[in-house]
């Protein structure tokens, strides 16, 4: 069959020969010719701080995009609301945090554990009856979930950017003449521990492989008599457990307005395809990779140009090897 | 027959009602018509960005409006009927917005603004004959069509930047010191692009003493410019020449003081830096930044009056370029029809042209516009973030402070 085999890819066993098609002769060639026109010289420190603020912020997109890797990888519904669902954490944390003053590290898991609730919700009752329907109409439902969502959030909220001021908000660590930005290093430490929980979660426990046997054979958990229509919904609200907590970690980064939503949707697209549709490392791998890519792109060129290199990326990658740099060629 | 009780001897209720519509007739006729001109108030259609992206904009400018009845009423001038319109941030939905105001019976126009939707409103007012004010625009064609209702009490982009340059020297030579070198932070919108090149023009001529290192374009919508600042600081720049808006300059400045780098001045060439929720949002590290916009003088009366009255009506808010030069549209127009007596198009038209308010609010001797409908004699100013407030540095004219320099480092502020 042609066409991806979504399921999901937990640690694979073996390496994927010919993965890395960067490490092709030439392959970087353009990204590496030096066309800078710069008077000045960019100490190597630079480079460090650049490369290292760009992986942590990586890490957190690529906890985003896990969600929608492990959404499509069992539930085969492409979640076109993504990013517009993680806006909404978002707006959770603010709206708590204006009450509370409650950190959103602390946030996390009630955040996480709300959305892992909505997004249950929304597939036991709005989704699941489109699973079996064709892909068009899974694609405009979605879609219209996004545009409520962000409507809503734009009446409620407004226009307006918004964030949370915690304490260490300019914080920054010094060692030598590397400066690793606090909220950055925090933001990257949860999302390795949530991605991880996540990876544990689907490896070692009896729910996460009945999810795995749905994912690699529908017909075949029905049969062992699965509750797949539950476990659809779990999954659903464990990817959209995903981007909540993603929203909350992020927001100690960024300031979110409604109108980030499809921008993140757009991102976590050109993230999981990148690191291959359907695998969680790969989301990882390709969240920690366009995080570089960008921040690189922005001090080696010009910081305007940052998204065009993501997006070259995802062409070289979509040319070079479809699946995904993680992702499974279909039987 | 009995005669009807109500019948008022030999007039009949037809008579008296034949006789009433000729009284109504003459009055209708051209000298009452002045008389009733005098009275009422002039009917003004006030265009702003009230939803779209420009929303905020839109709506800080309106508070200028929402002020400015008491003022004027304080001041002697007739009452104005406003009547508000929501351009929607769009110059089309601006071009027909003026025209369906224009056919409501506005008699006068103001707005818009922006350069584009402000475009737009000009051709249609010149078709129709309608006066109109242009509140805040910049891009300098509009007032070089040769139009005759059209005026702009505001500076053009040339005007701004020269001031900006002339009051950047002022600044230095108060201070007693000045950067050896720059580094040029500036968003790729159009607004952006459009002063990098205004700039790169305008600089050479006034000899200035420092030297651009480099020129760093960002994207303005972007989440994160950490890239973008960890560039600027490699230069080892001793200042910042910026062009931004809200969301960028609080990016900035939240990476300079996570980088570690407190340059010895912030140079803004646009908005962003002295805006309150820029004030707000970032508290203490928000003082030092010098901006060189279109201000208002703070030593002039009427300033002090219009100051009072927004913050009467918004508590904690700082008066700013939005309401000040909202507010004089609406003083030109006042002015205009107490002197030609009359919402004759053509007559308040030229009433404008002969504007002469020194009573006014902007840095410069008042409001005055050439043949062109421009207020050349418009004067720019310097203001620096102090303490939550906004204090004008520079021109010394209209100055009422001294300069903080070089900007305290974040790390020292306590």
């Amino acid at each position: 069959m042609a066409g991806l085999v979504p399921a999901i890819h937990v640690f694979p066993a073996k390496s994927h020969e010919g993965v890395e098609a960067r490490h092709k002769a030439g392959h970087d060639a353009g990204a590496r010719s030096p066309r800078i026109h710069r008077d000045s010289f960019v100490p190597i420190d630079v480079y460090l701080n650049v490369a290292i603020g760009g992986v942590l912020t990586g890490l957190v997109y690529g906890l985003m995009a896990l969600g929608l890797s492990v959404i499509f990888g069992v539930v085969r519904v492409v979640n076109f609301a993504h990013g517009e669902m993680m806006t909404m954490a978002m707006y959770a944390v603010i709206t708590v945090f204006a009450a509370l003053h409650l950190d959103p590290l602390v946030l996390l898991v009630p955040v996480a554990l709300a959305m892992f609730a909505f997004g249950y919700l929304v597939q036991a009752s709005i989704i699941n009856p489109f699973i079996t329907r064709p892909e068009h109409s899974q694609f405009l439902l979605l879609v219209a979930m996004a545009t409520i969502i962000v409507n809503v959030l734009l009446i409620v909220f407004g226009p307006d950017a918004q964030n949370v001021q915690v304490s260490y908000a300019f914080d920054s660590y010094q060692i030598g003449k590397i400066i690793v930005d606090a909220t950055k290093l925090y933001a990257g430490i949860a999302a390795i521990v949530v991605a991880g929980g996540l990876f544990a979660f689907f490896q070692y426990t009896s729910l996460g492989t009945a999810i795995r046997a749905c994912a690699d054979n529908y017909t075949g958990a029905l049969v062992v008599g699965l509750d797949v229509k539950h476990l659809y919904a779990l999954t659903f609200g464990l990817g959209t457990a995903c981007v909540g907590a993603a929203g909350t970690i992020l927001l100690l980064i960024f300031d979110v307005t409604p109108s980030a939503g499809p921008a993140y949707t757009l991102l976590a697209f050109v993230i999981v395809i990148t690191g291959g549709l359907g695998s969680m490392p790969g989301a990882l791998v390709g969240g920690v990779l366009i995080g570089l890519t960008e921040a690189m792109a922005g001090l080696l060129f010009t910081p305007s140009a940052k998204s065009m290199f993501s997006f070259a990326i995802l062409v070289l990658v979509l040319l070079l090897r479809p699946q995904g740099i993680m992702g499974r060629r279909a039987a | 027959m009995k005669r009807n009780p109500y019948s008022t001897g030999g007039i009949s209720r037809r008579t008296f009602s034949a006789g009433l519509g000729a009284a109504g007739l003459l009055a209708g006729t051209t000298p009452f018509n002045i008389v009733r001109a005098q009275g009422a108030p002039l009917k003004v259609g006030v265009l702003l960005p009230r939803s779209g992206y420009q929303a905020g904009i839109g709506q800080d400018c309106q508070r200028g409006v929402d002020v400015a009845g008491g003022l004027l009423k304080d001041l002697g001038y007739p009452a104005l009927q406003v009547v508000n319109a929501d351009t929607e941030s769009s110059v089309d939905v601006a071009r027909s917005r003026a025209e369906k105001l224009i056919g409501e019976g506005a008699q006068l126009l103001i707005g818009a603004f922006d350069s584009g939707q402000s475009s737009a409103i000009a051709q249609v007012a010149e078709q129709k004959g309608i006066p109109y004010v242009i509140n805040i625009a910049a891009a300098p064609p509009i007032t070089e069509q040769g139009y005759k209702f059209v005026f702009r009490n505001f500076p053009t982009a040339g005007m701004i930047l020269s001031d900006a340059f002339a009051n950047q020297k002022e600044v230095f030579a108060a201070a007693g010191a000045s950067p050896k070198s720059v580094v040029f932070l500036v968003e790729n919108d159009t607004f952006g692009v459009a002063m990098q090149k205004g700039i790169s023009v305008v600089m050479p001529k006034f000899d200035m003493p420092y030297k651009v290192l480099d020129t760093i374009s960002y994207d303005p919508t972007a989440r994160d410019l950490s890239v973008e600042v960890a560039k600027a600081k490699a230069t080892g720049a001793e200042a910042l020449l910026v062009v931004s808006r809200l969301n960028d300059a609080i990016l900035l400045t939240r990476e300079l003081v996570k980088q570690r780098w407190s340059p010895q001045a912030i140079l803004s060439m646009g908005p962003g830096w002295y805006e309150d929720q820029y004030l707000k949002t970032l508290g203490k590290l928000a003082d030092g930044p010098l901006s060189f916009v279109p201000w208002y003088d703070p030593n002039k009366p009427l300033s002090k009056k219009l100051e009072e009255a927004i913050a009467k009506a918004h508590p904690g808010l700082n008066m700013n370029t939005n309401h000040v030069y909202t507010f004089e549209a609406l003083l030109v127009a006042a002015d205009a029809y107490k002197r030609a007596g009359s919402t004759d198009p053509k007559a308040l038209a030229d009433a404008v042209r002969t504007t002469n308010i020194t009573n006014n609010v902007s840095p410069g001797p008042g409001i005055m516009f050439n043949a062109k409908g421009q207020n050349d004699k418009l004067k720019d100013s310097a203001i620096q973030n102090r303490g939550g407030k906004l204090v004008t540095v520079a021109p010394k004219q209209a100055a009422n402070a001294k300069v903080e320099w070089p900007m305290k480092p974040y790390d020292k502020r306590a």
